[in-house]
């Protein structure tokens, strides 16, 4: 990369208090890129979402946006160039989707200037475009978890930040729900030039929408890149310790990753040890190697 | 939640009527688009009957006592002509007396809702969380223990609702204030102080113990202009704080991330608010000691009444003062001539508001 990326961190020693999360870390967010983090519970990656949203401080190294330390700017500043959807928000009692969504717009408010005629149409189009419109005059506390979520969204995107930050999107929502969210990304991404961060739990629907992939594992970055490069069954099974195969996807031809089935292994075990009751956990080991070796086969 | 989320397909607009239709709103546009503001008519509706009600109530609290004075007589007092007699019981009693009742009742109002918004929780005033408690422990200890003045046990509350508050918070930081965590150390904290207080109370000569008793009972009884003039800097310094704080905490009601998020800078408003919302709270308990109940449900019963989405800060000190008025007037008036405590008067008020609060809070699942 020539120029560098808008967004980017370096030497990030993360930590909550005394525990320390990851270290040392580099990481860069391409430009344009609809960039999905993956990797198993607890590997550190909605702690490098809240880094780089300025959530949390690191204990070392620094987190750059346009050029500047991210924490150089002022709070209002940064929330003018990027936006953050975090994984829980609470609505207030009785407030209505419009407000909530306007709520978007305090970045760019004055004190005398609370709402402008650009602030209506801007609160507009960020319903226009997340399906909320009919939605406007009802109390947030009636919708539900998909309709929510698009609110949630709405208000973000009436931030009209173009670069975004995602902390799983899609978590409590069902299926189609899920794709919902991810279609608006996508477009979001496609249409308008956004740079999205998101972290996402399903890696077929990472590696089906995402143009750059990110892998952590135990606070370290395992593998970036297009998921069509990396994702393969060796580092499925690296980072997540499952056992697959990678497959390409029949709609879109990107990775599609079908983990083994262990049933029969466990069928087997199940009769091995029925009959001599508490066998030791090395023989339990034992059989999982198995199960791994056989799947790479 | 859960119900909803395999929730079917969202009932398109104009099929189902909404059960809670937005109350209309009007926006304001100054100087092209220079200055805009964007308001609930309700609201303005219930705030603009708020004031009006409490100067009804505080007009009668001029006009009305052992001696009586009719309305127009009332007024030309208030600009100092009239009969001597007139002029000295509403200039020298009456004014003041509803005054301080005004600006206590705004001030612990106000306070109130910002102690609520940072805690996330409609018990989270003064009253529960200690302060109140410290203040009047400071209170007691300075009149029994250092026989100290009227403006001496002011000091005494002041300190001792700082040190308080202080305690309280340094006992529930924990990477920013939590609601319950506030809550429960507050309920904690203060138990401990009235086991002190009752102790100092049962050590003490009976005149000494009664006027401590009053004093904590919190009573608007022979206010003067001093005291009109001390809560009245108090609130003319701190309110305009708060109130520009107003936005940044409401944002905050939906999360410190999502907050942050925006742009609020969420460590320092919160220290900014407690700040002035504790100083604010003491100011008013100097005054008129400690009158229970007002910050709890001011805050509350507007947000109600308005149906606004959100702390109101503005409209809880409006409340707040309308509450305490009319609670002073009928503290007076009720067992006339015998003058109650005010705070007699907001504790039963408080109580069932209380009863309700819970009730109502226990019926939908959330206490």
């Amino acid at each position: 990369m020539s120029e560098p990326a808008r967004l980017w961190g370096e030497n990030l020693t993360l930590a909550y208090d005394q525990r320390v999360i990851s270290r040392e870390l580099g990481i860069t967010i391409p430009d344009n890129s609809f960039t999905v983090i993956v990797g198993p519970n607890a590997c550190g990656k909605s702690t490098l979402l809240r880094a780089l949203s300025r959530m949390l401080k690191p204990t070392a190294g620094a987190v750059h946006l346009d050029g500047q330390v991210i924490s150089s700017y002022p709070s209002k500043e940064v929330a003018r160039r990027l936006g953050l959807l975090p994984q829980s928000s609470i609505a207030p009692d009785g407030i209505t989707v419009a407000d909530l969504v306007a709520r978007g717009r305090y970045p760019h408010q004055k004190f005398l200037k609370q709402w402008s005629r650009a602030d209506e149409q801007i609160i507009t189009e960020a319903m226009e475009s997340t399906g909320i419109t009919d939605l406007a005059t009802r109390m947030v506390d009636e919708l539900s978890g998909g309709q929510r979520q698009r609110v949630w969204l709405a208000m973000v995107l009436a931030q009209q930040t173009p670069l975004l930050l995602l902390d799983e999107p899609t978590t409590y929502l069902d299926i189609a729900h899920q794709m919902d969210v991810l279609d608006l990304c996508a477009e979001l991404h496609h249409e308008r030039q956004y740079t999205l961060v998101a972290v996402l739990h399903d890696l077929n629907q990472a590696c089906r929408y995402a143009t750059h992939i990110i892998t952590m594992k135990d606070g370290r970055v395992v593998a970036e890149g297009a998921p069509a490069d990396i994702i393969t069954a060796e580092l499925v099974e690296d980072v997540f310790g499952l056992p697959c195969r990678v497959i390409p996807d029949p709609e879109t031809g990107t990775p599609l990753i079908v983990a083994s089935d262990r049933r029969g292994a466990i069928r087997r075990r199940g009769r091995q040890e029925r009959p001599q009751e508490g066998k030791d956990a090395a023989e339990g080991a034992g059989e999982t190697a198995g199960i791994g070796a056989s799947s790479s086969a | 939640m859960t119900a909803s989320l395999t929730g079917s397909a969202p009932p398109s607009g104009g099929t189902e009527p909404p059960k809670d239709e937005q109350a209309p709103v009007r926006i304001v546009r100054l100087f092209g688009d220079r200055v805009s503001f964007r308001m609930r008519t309700r609201t303005v509706t219930v705030y603009l009957g708020l004031v009006l009600a409490a100067a009804v109530v505080f007009a009668i609290s001029l006009m009305v006592g052992d001696y009586e004075i009719p309305l127009p007589d009332a007024l030309l007092a208030l600009t100092g002509q009239g009969e001597r007699l007139d002029v000295f019981f509403v200039q020298g009693v009456r004014l003041p007396r509803a005054l301080t009742a005004l600006l206590v009742g705004m001030a612990l109002g106000a306070a109130g809702a910002v102690f609520q918004s940072l805690s996330r929780n409609p018990l989270g005033s003064p009253d529960i969380i200690g302060f109140t408690s410290g203040a009047a422990t400071g209170a007691v200890l300075t009149i029994l223990v250092f026989n100290g003045t009227m403006a001496q046990t002011s000091l005494g509350a002041i300190v001792g609702g700082v040190a308080t508050a202080a305690l309280v918070y340094l006992l529930a930081m924990k990477k920013g204030v939590q609601g319950y965590r506030l809550i429960l150390v507050g309920i904690g904290v203060s138990a401990m102080l009235v086991s002190v207080r009752d102790y100092l109370i049962t050590r003490a000569d009976l005149t000494d113990a009664t006027n401590a008793q009053v004093w904590l009972v919190g009573s608007l009884n022979a206010r003067d202009w001093d005291q009109v003039v001390a809560v009245a800097i108090g609130v003319a310094v701190l309110l305009p704080v708060l109130l520009a704080l107003g936005p940044r905490m409401r944002l905050m009601e939906m999360g410190e991330d999502t907050a942050h998020a925006l742009g609020v800078p969420t460590q320092a408003t919160q220290v900014a608010a407690l700040v002035a919302a504790s100083a604010l709270t003491g100011v008013a308990i100097s005054v008129a000691g400690p009158i229970g109940f007002i910050a709890l449900a001011a805050p509350q019963l507007v947000r109600r009444l308005a149906r606004a989405d959100g702390t109101v800060l503005g409209g809880a000190a409006i409340m707040g003062a309308f509450l305490l008025v009319t609670s002073d007037l009928v503290a007076q008036r009720l067992l006339a001539p015998t003058q109650l405590p005010v705070g007699v008067i907001t504790s039963v008020i408080g109580g069932g508001y209380l009863v309700w609060l819970l009730y109502r809070e226990w019926r939908t699942g959330r206490a």
